[in-house]
């Protein structure tokens, strides 16, 4: 029964979908905190000032970040290629997600730790604190409810990257609503996987902000 | 007597602007040195050269006969013999009262947490704030969010505290406490050097009164009963006065 094909196939797109951005927020993260910390600390009035480093990291930053999705997906296909040895499907879609995303959280962890008080960190110098100590132990603590906020909005804006990705052989809802919705007309199709993907931003949203909510000791 | 804090010639520019000009000053051990002075004469500056928040750019600071340099490595070995206390408290937000006092003593000198904890709640008890170990500081008064910074200070075993205004952000009736644990603490025999516009506790806890003006220690005396009733530059009396109301 067709019914049940599409089903079946919302599903599939709704876990290629997870596992997509799910896995490319991560990486992102993994990459784009250093790269964040890096930004803030070499910055003028950082613990770490160093302004060649933070003129190159930031402009490589702004290179990546000013190319369009769709044309940054086809140009980097052969690095593509050479890290998962394909370009279609989900996997081969991480890595665009991945490199797009990157210098994204990047600045967004940047300007979660500018809202650190300087102060504390003052207050960590004086104790003695190396500058990994006040780091790990004062800067990215003391900046954990902002950087759970920039996580929900990485979180969506890559969901919205990975639907993209569907008009070049990515996999997941994308690509469901590219090859039914625009190339088949069937606008039904399309409609659902459109509200699939509203409801798995609201809900990663409303999750997000409940978490900084009460994890956040500055306000009640 | 030992000489714990010696300062030779300091002198600290901002650019072209001269901020502290030729600063000479030995603290010794159990001393407590009171920085007074208007507003904008560079007190609070002096102060942060001393544990290295500001560069120097000529003289030194010498603790414990050791040099305090803000770009050497060994700068962080030196902080740990200088305890500061600010203005605006600085306690981290996202820590316990607890939390924030065995923060360095866990991290930076390596103790035990149940060590680090014992200690803190002995400290704790001393300035009536035991009950409160598991707030966060938003939820403590401004009196009590000092006397905990007081008290995380204290943890990492300075040998010199330096306390900048500590009472300057403060609601008046708050201000007393902080003074009592700070007097306290001057009575236990600790070194302090205390920048403060509190004229009046200036005089019952200073052993030694220096009056900064423009950058320049204008006056120094180990009278600060004399110093206030007869100060003996035309600076520091006009600079007095205007603590006095007729």
């Amino acid at each position: 029964m067709m019914n049940s094909q599409i089903t079946e196939l919302l599903l599939t797109g709704i876990g290629e979908t997870f596992y997509m951005v799910v896995v490319s927020t991560v990486i992102a993260y993994l990459l784009g905190i250093p790269l964040g910390v890096v930004l803030y600390i070499t910055d003028t009035n950082g613990i770490c000032r160093n302004r060649i480093v933070n003129l190159i990291t930031g402009f490589i930053i702004n290179v990546v970040r000013s190319i369009p999705f769709l044309i940054l997906l086809v140009a980097i296909l052969p690095f593509t290629r050479a890290i998962v040895g394909t370009t279609i499907g989900s996997t081969a879609t991480i890595v665009p997600l991945v490199v797009a995303a990157a210098p994204f959280v990047a600045r967004m962890v940047e300007s979660s730790l500018k809202e650190v008080d300087l102060g504390v960190i003052e207050a960590a110098k004086v104790f003695g604190s190396s500058t990994w100590q006040i780091i790990t132990k004062v800067l990215l603590p003391e900046a954990k409810p902002s950087l759970l906020v920039g996580g929900t909005i990485a979180f969506a804006t890559i969901l919205g990257y990975s639907a993209m990705a569907g008009f070049v052989g990515g996999g997941g809802l994308g690509a469901i609503a590219v090859n039914y919705g625009y190339y088949r007309y069937q606008s039904d199709v399309m409609l659902i996987t459109v509200a699939l993907l509203i409801i798995i931003v609201q809900v990663f949203q409303e999750a997000g902000i409940r978490l900084v909510n009460k994890i956040d000791k500055r306000i009640r | 007597m030992d000489e714990l804090l010696k300062i030779k010639g300091l002198q600290k520019q901002y650019g072209n602007q001269v901020v502290l000009k030729d600063i000479n000053l030995t603290v010794e051990k159990g001393e407590v040195v009171v920085v007074i002075g208007p507003s904008g004469c560079g007190k609070s500056t002096f102060l942060r050269c001393l544990n290295g928040l500001e560069e120097i750019q000529k003289g030194v600071v010498l603790v414990d006969g050791l040099p305090v340099e803000s770009k050497k490595k060994e700068i962080t070995k030196m902080r740990q013999k200088v305890g500061m206390v600010f203005q605006s408290y600085e306690l981290f937000p996202h820590k316990t009262v607890l939390e924030n006092i065995i923060l360095a003593p866990m991290k930076v000198q390596k103790k035990k947490r149940d060590e680090a904890t014992r200690e803190a709640m002995e400290l704790l008890e001393r300035v009536g704030l035991t009950e409160k170990k598991d707030f966060y500081p938003r939820q403590l008064s401004g009196g009590q969010k000092q006397r905990v910074a007081i008290v995380r200070a204290l943890c990492m075993h300075p040998e010199i505290l330096l306390f900048d205004e500590v009472t300057a952000a403060l609601d008046p009736e708050m201000v007393h406490e902080v003074l009592e644990t700070m007097i306290a603490l001057a009575k236990a025999g600790s070194t302090m050097v205390i920048v403060t516009h509190e004229m009046a506790f200036a005089r019952a806890i200073a052993d030694r009164i220096i009056f900064i003006d423009r950058g320049e220690i204008i006056e120094e005396s180990r009278n600060p009963k004399e110093f206030f009733e007869h100060p003996k530059t035309e600076r520091a009396k006009k600079f007095l006065k205007t603590f006095a109301y007729e």
